[in-house]
């Protein structure tokens, strides 16, 4: 109907134009790259990218290679721990600053210095903290527990765990920012409401404040969640992926394989196995989100 | 200062001396206060004078600096807020939002671990007195703000207590439902016969609710009785001016005798019925708008001159000026008087208040 509605593309029209360059710069930068990448996996480019296509060749070796199993294996468990214990050492940690504590603003800030340091600095910050030689294990023995032992960086089977460790600490001060700021958000009636009835705190928590708290927790899981993706200049400093590759992680693998072992196409079919298990994750929950409602 | 009135049936809840501080702030100073079983008694006061707070201490949910709470008979001034056999309505309904209106009413119940029948037959009673039925699989965010207050009592109903607190529960509603929810509250309070203290700064609702006002200024009680005592015996001068609307015309002056004189206007008290002797001469003397006579009456009367009309329509509000002070009149909506008119007002003793000049408590 030409006589009606205003054409809808045309509303707003000032801020359409506004987001033109930004729209590029996501399609270009973002989709090309993607899509450059992804069709590159499929080649056998080494030093420069070539397109002789080999079909999925690339993914077949990566699947072979111990190092690829090891790496996805890690970044399973660093990414699981670190997803649930940054969550609940922030959230208990908002709590009892939410008890109107002395001091809050003090505590708050020693929380949130190590979010002020760089993954490289933790990394060796905690490098030299679990060192035998120069750190905790070694105060510990100084003070007569000679039989005590804590030497996970140099012990392949627990050494990403060594790694979790300076990641959490790193971390868990942000998250407990983000949750002091959703808790104080709550409306301390809820509070009474709820002592009132005799409800324990804990449940208050659990069954209350927790789900009014959801978009809190969308957000916190999606910053920790991409932390964790990205998990690789703490390994970088902490460990160099070592001892031997127990400690490798699937970004550092993406980019020996492109820049330093001149395979571009190995970096690539990594990559893009990356991008996959990213969309495996948040394709679903999308579509929870953001589908649901419109049912409902 | 406090004057105490109509004392019937057992005490439900007693306050005794009671002193809450927030630091160095003491919001309530000794404040003694008895509320009767199956009575509904409104906390009135302005913004800040410790309404809330004195409600938050009888609910427990504030830890007192001093003094004691009984309840029923037992001391609770220690417990915890469900040990006291209580109930609360908040002003911000405090619904929790995820679960639905049957969750919000049974979730106290069932940390109670009462048995499952019981609990149902609790909230289908308690749904079936506010009228919410239709409504127990909803979540308050599907609710307007009437519905919510009414699943708040009910969540509040559900826990068969004897005293219900109210936190100005309708003060988030607009004027009309307002009125609605006051009347239905006032049938709960007549077919539960529960003890009830309800915190309100309108005065309306306190005017209609009430049993008994406990006028509150400061963290102390300036009056507690009657609305109608209230209304028309007020016991200082805070309480004078701060029930009705206009407020009552007070004008300050010189008591001889039986003659009250201020700038250019004396007037007969004689027939006044003094409760004591004022400590001088000065006094405050009051009446207000809606018992001022019009035309001249059997008592003393004088000319004035209108300055504002306000016509309300069901009545209107003339302005004029007695003794140097505003003085307001109600007259009835029809009659036609315009800015300017003169009009002879007769001021009958027995609708007078006095006030003593130094203390400003009644005479
Ligand atoms: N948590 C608190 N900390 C410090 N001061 C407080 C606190 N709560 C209330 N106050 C102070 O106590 C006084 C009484 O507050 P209260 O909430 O009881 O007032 P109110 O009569 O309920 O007022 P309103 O009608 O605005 O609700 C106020 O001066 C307020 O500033
Ligand atoms: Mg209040």
């Amino acid at each position: 109907m030409a006589t009606g509605k205003p054409i809808r593309l045309f509303r707003n029209l000032s801020s359409k134009i506004a987001a033109i360059p930004m729209i590029l710069t996501v399609l270009f930068v973002f989709v090309g790259g993607t899509a450059w990448t992804v069709t590159y996996s499929f080649t056998s480019s080494k030093l420069l990218p070539k397109t002789k296509f080999v079909g999925l060749r690339q993914y077949e070796r990566l699947w072979e290679t111990e190092r690829w199993l090891v790496s996805i294996e890690n970044l399973m468990i660093y990414g699981l721990c670190s997803m649930v214990l940054s969550l609940l050492i922030g959230f208990i940690l908002a709590a009892l600053l939410d008890q109107k504590i002395r001091f809050e603003n003090t505590f708050r800030s020693i929380m949130l210095y190590p979010f002020a340091l760089s993954f490289i600095v933790t990394g060796l910050v905690w490098q030299w903290l679990l060192n035998p030689d120069f750190g905790i294990q070694k105060i510990i023995n100084g003070l007569g527990f000679t039989s005590f032992e804590f030497n996970p960086l140099y012990n392949s089977d627990i050494v990403i765990y060594g790694v979790l460790i300076a990641g959490l600490w790193q971390g868990s001060g942000l998250v407990m920012v983000l949750m002091l700021a959703g808790l104080r958000g709550i409306d301390q009636d809820i509070w009474k409401a709820s002592r009132v009835d005799g409800i324990p705190a804990w449940k208050t928590y659990l069954f209350i404040i927790i789900p009014m708290m959801r978009p809190v927790f969308i957000t916190t899981l999606v910053l920790i969640a991409s932390g964790i993706v990205k998990l690789y200049d703490l390994i970088v400093a902490q460990t160099g992926g070592g001892p031997g590759i127990a400690s490798e992680v699937p970004a550092k693998y993406v980019y020996d394989y492109m820049f330093q072992g001149q395979n571009l196409g190995q970096g690539f079919a990594a990559s893009t196995m990356m991008l996959l298990a990213v969309l495996i994750v948040i394709i679903p929950w999308a579509y929870l989100e953001f589908g649901g409602k419109k049912r409902g | 200062m406090t004057i105490t009135t109509q004392s019937t049936g057992q005490p439900s809840v007693e306050v005794r001396d009671l002193v809450l501080k927030f630091g160095e702030l003491t919001v309530l100073k000794n404040l003694n206060l008895d509320v009767y079983e199956g009575e509904f008694l409104v906390l009135l006061g302005s913004s800040g004078c410790g309404k809330s707070t004195l409600l938050n201490c009888i609910a427990g949910l504030l830890d007192v600096s001093g003094g004691q709470i009984f309840i029923k008979g037992n001391n609770v001034t220690w417990a915890e807020p469900s040990e006291r056999g209580i109930g609360m309505v908040f002003q911000s309904y405090a619904l929790y939002p995820q679960m639905t209106v049957e969750g919000n009413m049974s979730f106290g119940l069932k940390n109670q671990k009462l048995p499952k029948d019981e609990i149902a037959q609790r909230v289908a009673r308690a749904a079936e007195i506010l009228q919410i039925e239709p409504l127990m699989k909803r979540k308050p965010s599907a609710l307007s703000g009437g519905q919510r207050q009414r699943v708040a009592i009910g969540r509040a109903l559900v826990r068969d207590v004897d005293v219900f607190l109210f936190d100005e529960p309708l003060s988030n509603l607009d004027a009309k439902l307002r009125a609605d929810l006051r009347v239905e509250l006032k049938q709960l309070h007549q077919q539960l016969e529960n003890t009830m203290i309800y915190v309100t700064h309108d005065q309306v609702e306190a005017m209609t609710l009430a049993d008994r006002i406990a006028i509150m200024k400061d963290g102390l009680i300036q009056q507690l009785a009657s609305p109608e005592e209230i209304y028309n015996r007020p016991a200082n001068l805070y309480v004078a001016d701060f029930i009705g609307s206009p407020s009552m015309n007070l004008i300050k002056g010189k008591l001889s005798g039986d003659t009250f004189d201020a700038d250019g206007f004396a007037v007969s008290v004689a027939g006044y019925d003094f409760s004591r002797q004022p400590s001088s001469n000065e006094v405050w003397f009051g009446i207000r708008p809606e018992h001022v006579e019009l035309g001249e009456g059997s008592g003393p009367h004088f000319e004035v001159t209108a300055e504002v009309v306000e016509p309300l329509g069901s009545d209107t509000l003339v302005m004029t000026r007695l003794g140097g002070e505003r003085f307001w009149l109600r007259m009835d909506g029809q009659s036609r008087v315009t800015s300017g008119d003169k009009l002879t007002i007769g001021l009958p003793v027995h609708a007078v208040s006095l006030f003593d000049g130094r203390d400003e408590t009644r005479l």
